[in-house]
């Protein structure tokens, strides 16, 4: 029976999200231009022909999000004049954080919360709850390894607590808290890893004193689909996944500070980033300062759900935003 | 080099005897490796029972009657070729996730092997024997109770062990679907650490070891003793080398 209803039911979400894609040119990204936008005199990256000479190997880890920043930064510094070239598949921050010492490229960006538990050994509960913080320790920490962690962006990747629009209207949450009576009647779906974590179910018990009927791991993969198909009430998915909303989900605040914040900032060797310049800064903070989780989600879902490729995605991003023509 | 490796494996067995903080700040390891582990002998033993009370009727049937050599290798070969994983991605829109969806994938894992052994087991017994029962007046049912079974014991076993051995390793993929199994520790070194990886993956390797020593106790004390004789008689004189009859699969 429920396969039956369920193949249906995922190609009207299918056609729903290439609805709003086919309209999201102008429409659904122009909403979030106005409201980010607005205050900023956001001017466009000038091209500096000195800056041929340099040339800047930019490099991501090999998932949606990672390689549409990558892109962003490596068109953006191709505007800015530098000689680019680019890396976007590097396995994970290990990996990425060796290639950014041996010299194969120049930077990459990264989260803070991992910079802090994968390269600066922070343990998970002592992760900074505050984002400037956040940023402040990586930089300091990362300095002393010779590289240079550049301002963040506005937008988090972490965990969060989501649920469909209608399921959280008829319970009456909005902020996890919220959940304290109500937990012992749901079902949580959280990534394997979610069950031992402090940045998912450990903190939910420990932080809000929440117990869930049931916690069912799943690959993470099945995160928003456990939604969609009713099996799971609430669901630990990404602030900026594409699906949610899609989907029509929304994301309960995390009114006590649990989830450590996971802004990108771009890391760089030392030595590279003092012989770009200073138009290598300036194109950073010009790039990163529209970067909302709004704006990141949209483009994640231009790759993820509409299958444009992450250059498409990310001069779409810059040109949207006017940094470059 | 050397060293560093011994040290890793003295972590990961310090792991597997004593509880600590993993990295992501839960207590891991020591007895807290216990639910895993039930819900990781629970699941085999399920699967392994059910594809075996599936499989071994039917291949020991169409074994006996010497039919269905098409069906029992097409069934064999396509089931060797799907991935576990994908079958329980497959069910998981139908199923859900948990255990149902998890031991289904290694039910389907676990047929093929003991499918085949079974077919090939019977299939292979000497036809003169056979034939020496019938004509002492034993029925069909009788021949295939009293001589073909226990003449086929060692390879009807030894598909139930690779099964087991196959469906003891898959299930780390439990924690995709629903299930806190040994994997959990595998696929989640942020929470358990290398230690913790190594560990548990330790574990599952030393269940499949003991898996096939406590199934091959099994199978000595089910073969009848006529034939156990006979066994050593024959691992005599292969050591030997005296004589060598060659048993071979006649299909």
């Amino acid at each position: 029976m429920s396969t039956r209803h369920a193949i249906p039911a995922f190609a009207a979400v299918l056609a729903l999200a290439l609805g709003v894609a086919a309209c999201g040119g102008s429409g659904d990204g122009g909403s979030s231009t106005s409201s980010t936008a607005s205050g900023s005199s956001s001017a466009a990256i000038k091209k500096n022909s000195a800056n041929a000479k340099t040339t800047i190997t930019v490099g991501s880890k090999n998932f949606t999000e990672q390689k549409v920043l990558g892109e962003v930064y490596a068109q953006a510094f191709r505007a800015a004049g530098y000689t680019v070239k680019t890396a976007l598949n590097l396995g994970d921050e290990k990996t990425a954080l060796k290639a950014v010492k041996d010299g194969q490229i120049s930077g990459y960006p990264e989260y803070t919360g991992t910079a802090l538990l994968s390269f600066l050994n922070v343990p998970a509960s002592k992760l900074p709850n505050d984002a400037t913080e956040a940023y402040d320790d990586v930089k300091s920490g990362m300095q002393k390894q010779g590289i240079e962690a550049f301002p963040p962006t506005p937008f988090t990747s972490s965990n969060e607590v989501g649920l469909l629009k209608p399921e959280a209207d008829k319970l009456g949450v909005t902020k996890i808290s919220d959940l304290k009576s109500k937990a012992g009647q749901l079902t949580l779906y959280g990534s394997p890893e979610c069950r031992t974590r402090r940045d998912c179910l450990l903190g939910l018990e420990q932080v809000y004193g929440l117990k869930f009927k049931k916690f069912v791991p799943v690959n993470v993969d099945q995160r928003h689909q456990v939604l969609t198909s009713h099996q799971a009430d609430v669901s630990i998915v990404f602030t900026t996944d594409p699906q949610i909303k899609r989907n029509n989900e929304v994301l309960l605040e995390d009114d006590k500070g649990m989830f450590p914040p996971y802004n990108s900032t771009f890391l760089m060797k030392q030595s590279v980033a003092g012989s770009a310049g200073p138009d290598l800064a300036k194109t950073i903070d010009l790039v990163n300062k529209n970067l909302t989780a709004d704006v990141m989600q949209e483009l994640n879902a231009r790759v993820d759900l509409d299958k444009d490729t992450p250059e498409q995605a990310a001069q779409a991003y810059l040109k949207q935003f006017k940094l470059i023509a | 080099m050397t060293l560093a490796v011994l040290g890793q494996l003295g972590d990961a067995i310090d792991f597997i005897f004593n509880k600590r903080e993993g990295p992501g700040g839960a207590q891991v390891g020591g007895d807290q490796l216990l639910p895993l582990l039930r819900e990781h002998l629970l699941i085999t033993v399920v699967a392994v029972g059910i594809a075996t009370a599936i499989a071994l009727p039917i291949g020991t049937w169409l074994g006996h009657s010497k039919r269905g050599s098409f069906l029992v290798v097409s069934i064999t070969n396509a089931g060797r070729a799907v991935p576990s994983l994908g079958v329980v991605f497959l069910f998981f829109a139908v199923l859900g996730a948990g255990f149902f969806n998890i031991t289904l994938a290694l039910i389907l894992l676990a047929i093929p092997p003991i499918l085949l052994n079974a077919y090939t087991g019977v299939r292979a017994v000497d036809p003169e024997a056979v034939d020496a029962a019938t004509g002492m007046g034993f029925t069909g049912g009788q021949v295939l109770r009293k001589v073909e079974l226990p003449l086929a014991l060692p390879l009807i076993f030894g598909g139930i062990k690779t099964s087991t051995v196959n469906v003891l390793a898959t299930a780390t993929l439990g924690p995709e679907a629903g299930v806190v199994t040994l994997g959990d520790p595998i696929i989640n070194p942020s929470s358990y650490g290398e230690a913790g990886r190594l560990g548990a993956a330790i574990l599952v390797a030393l269940l499949a070891v003991a898996a096939e020593v406590g199934l091959s106790a099994v199978q000595r004390k089910l073969t009848p003793k006529g034939l156990r004789l006979s066994e050593q008689a024959t691992s005599r004189r292969r050591l030997l080398a005296i004589s060598k009859r060659r048993i071979a699969p006649t299909s």
